[in-house]
């Protein structure tokens, strides 16, 4: 009687599959619990793993609730890669789609800031420019150029106040989360990923110049939508985190 | 084809541990009798950031031994050639002193199941296992270890035992075996074999380190003892006896402890492999008389 690895799998992830025939213990007899050992080293591993990942997220739903969806999750969508420090890229939309976490809309948009930042810290390193190269010594020149981005740099819009709600539950003595609507620029200035709240235009003019657009045309597309954008502190965070690698 | 690597290039025949983030500052400052780490190769295939400047740090005072855990080697599918890629790529760079991977699968089509599964010993599974080592080899271009699995079941199906199978393996691809005493250890208790036959049946000829782990206990539907290998606390004291016992008869060699789960402070693993290295130079001096 041959086990295939398929059936080892599928009774793994489905506990309401019995264990594969031709499994045995040491006197002969069928496996009984010790296929528990198998199903549970891998529910647990990968539970631990988007614990991990997604602390803030935990925290929000608190981790008996958190535990309850990794093991939904987990089973809908087990790891496509060896590589568990990524585990995860579909559990923000997972939450989003499920019906009785609807009334927690930002939870989503908080998982993609965790999920951001994880990525951030992986990113490959860069250096950054030489922050004098964008002194504003040629204004005109420095208008028409183009900037290239570090890896790490990661973008997360969001209609909910998630910048706020990620630092209330990271930093002791943060501000209450107000109602406000929050785009967040994550940075890696060394090795630790270090996310700011953008003011109104600052995602729209980063997004732009990402798609390759000018300094110049970014302004212009922005303040389509926000007339009056002054770059100024979306600048000044890209600078701050060394986000900035080129100016071409 | 030869993979033999430099001898400079080795393993020291001395106590290492499974390296931990959070241990880093200590590691640096005072590792102890600690002589080389070992690092689990997924951990570091991100392209960037703290970890890969840690490990080239690291790797500046310490041997280094890649020990995969996602190869997938006893898998029924081909080897997944990204991972293999990625995989190269750190041992490009890194160069380090040995590496070494599962006897055991862990990839099922396009799923990671992140456990090490078991597989059954036949004519069929050592064939395609031998063929994934010759693979991993040849691309590597380095000889690896393959490691014995701590096992809760066995397969009807089986034909071989596990050291004649592992010995069978050396044979036809020339790779070398990382012994780990707990998992033979947790694997006798579990399926009611003598752990030390175990180790008078291994090809100890063929071992360039040893593993050693915490393990807990439970036991199963009849209320027999099943040891569950969760590297979650100190090695327990039959397994540090058959470590003496395999170790009179190997002479020293690399040993390593494994501390996955509920990592401890850097000064209680610190002691584990302390004791480690008394046991080695307890062997040396047996040696020696």
């Amino acid at each position: 009687m041959t086990v295939s690895q398929a059936d080892f799998a599928g009774a793994l992830l489905d506990a309401t599959h019995p264990p594969p025939q031709g499994l045995r213990d040491g006197q002969g007899r069928p496996t009984g619990r010790r296929f528990d050992v198998y199903r549970n080293n891998v529910a647990v591993s990968l539970t631990e793993a988007l614990l991990i990942g997604f602390p803030v997220t935990t925290r929000l739903l608190g981790e008996a609730n958190m535990r309850g969806l990794a093991g939904i999750f987990l089973r809908r969508c087990p790891p496509s890669s060896p590589l568990m420090m990524f585990y995860g890229d579909g559990f923000p939309a997972f939450l989003g789609e499920m019906e009785q976490l609807s009334h927690l809309g930002y939870l989503p948009d908080v998982a993609r800031l965790e999920l951001a930042i994880r990525r951030a810290y992986h990113a490959a390193d860069a250096a950054p420019i030489d922050p004098a190269a964008l002194a504003p010594a040629a204004p005109a020149a420095l208008l028409e150029a183009r900037m290239r981005f570090a890896p790490a740099m990661r973008l997360v819009r969001s209609a909910w106040p998630i910048f706020d709600i990620w630092r209330f539950n990271m930093e002791p003595d943060a501000p209450k989360p107000r109602a406000i609507a929050q785009d967040v620029l994550v940075t890696r200035p060394e090795f630790d990923p270090a996310p700011a709240p953008l003011p109104s235009g600052g995602a729209d003019w980063i997004a732009a110049l990402q798609a390759g657009a000018t300094i110049a045309e970014a302004l212009e597309t922005t303040r389509s939508a926000a007339p009056g954008f002054d770059p100024t502190e979306t600048l000044t965070l890209l600078i701050r985190g060394g986000a900035i690698t080129a100016l071409t | 084809m030869n993979h033999a690597t430099t001898p400079e290039a080795a393993l020291p025949k001395a106590a290492g541990v499974g390296y931990k983030p959070q241990h880093y500052a200590q590691i640096i400052s005072d590792s102890g009798t600690v002589r080389w780490l070992e690092i689990h190769a997924e951990n570091y295939m991100g392209d960037g950031g703290r970890p890969i400047a840690q490990l080239r740090h690291l790797s500046e005072r310490f041997a280094i031994s890649v020990h995969g855990i996602g190869l997938s080697i006893g898998g029924e599918g081909p080897l997944d050639q990204d991972h293999l890629a990625r995989l190269k790529h750190l041992l490009d760079w890194l160069q380090p002193a040995s590496f070494s991977e599962h006897l055991a699968w862990s990839t099922h089509g396009a799923q990671f199941l992140n456990d090490l599964l078991p597989l059954p010993y036949t004519n069929a599974t050592l064939t395609r296992v031998a063929d994934h080592i010759d693979q991993l080899q040849d691309t590597l271009s380095r000889q690896m270890l393959l490691e014995n699995p701590s096992i809760y079941l066995a397969f009807a199906e089986s034909t071989w035992s596990e050291p004649d199978f592992l010995r069978e393996i050396a044979r036809r691809t020339g790779c070398g075996l990382l012994l780990d005493v707990n998992n033979v250890f947790v694997s006798a208790t579990n399926l009611g074999f003598s752990p030390t036959g175990y180790i008078d049946a291994f090809p100890l000829e063929a071992v360039g380190e040893i593993h050693l782990g915490g393990h807990d206990e439970q036991t199963d539907d009849h209320g027999a003892p099943l040891l569950i290998d969760n590297h979650g606390r100190e090695v327990a004291d039959p397994v540090w006896a058959l470590l003496d016992d395999t170790l009179s008869r190997t002479g020293p060699l690399p040993i390593l402890i494994e501390w996955d789960n509920d990592v401890p402070e850097w000064p209680l693993l610190e002691a584990e492999a302390a004791r480690a290295t008394a046991a080695l130079a307890a062997c040396r001096e047996r040696t020696a008389a």
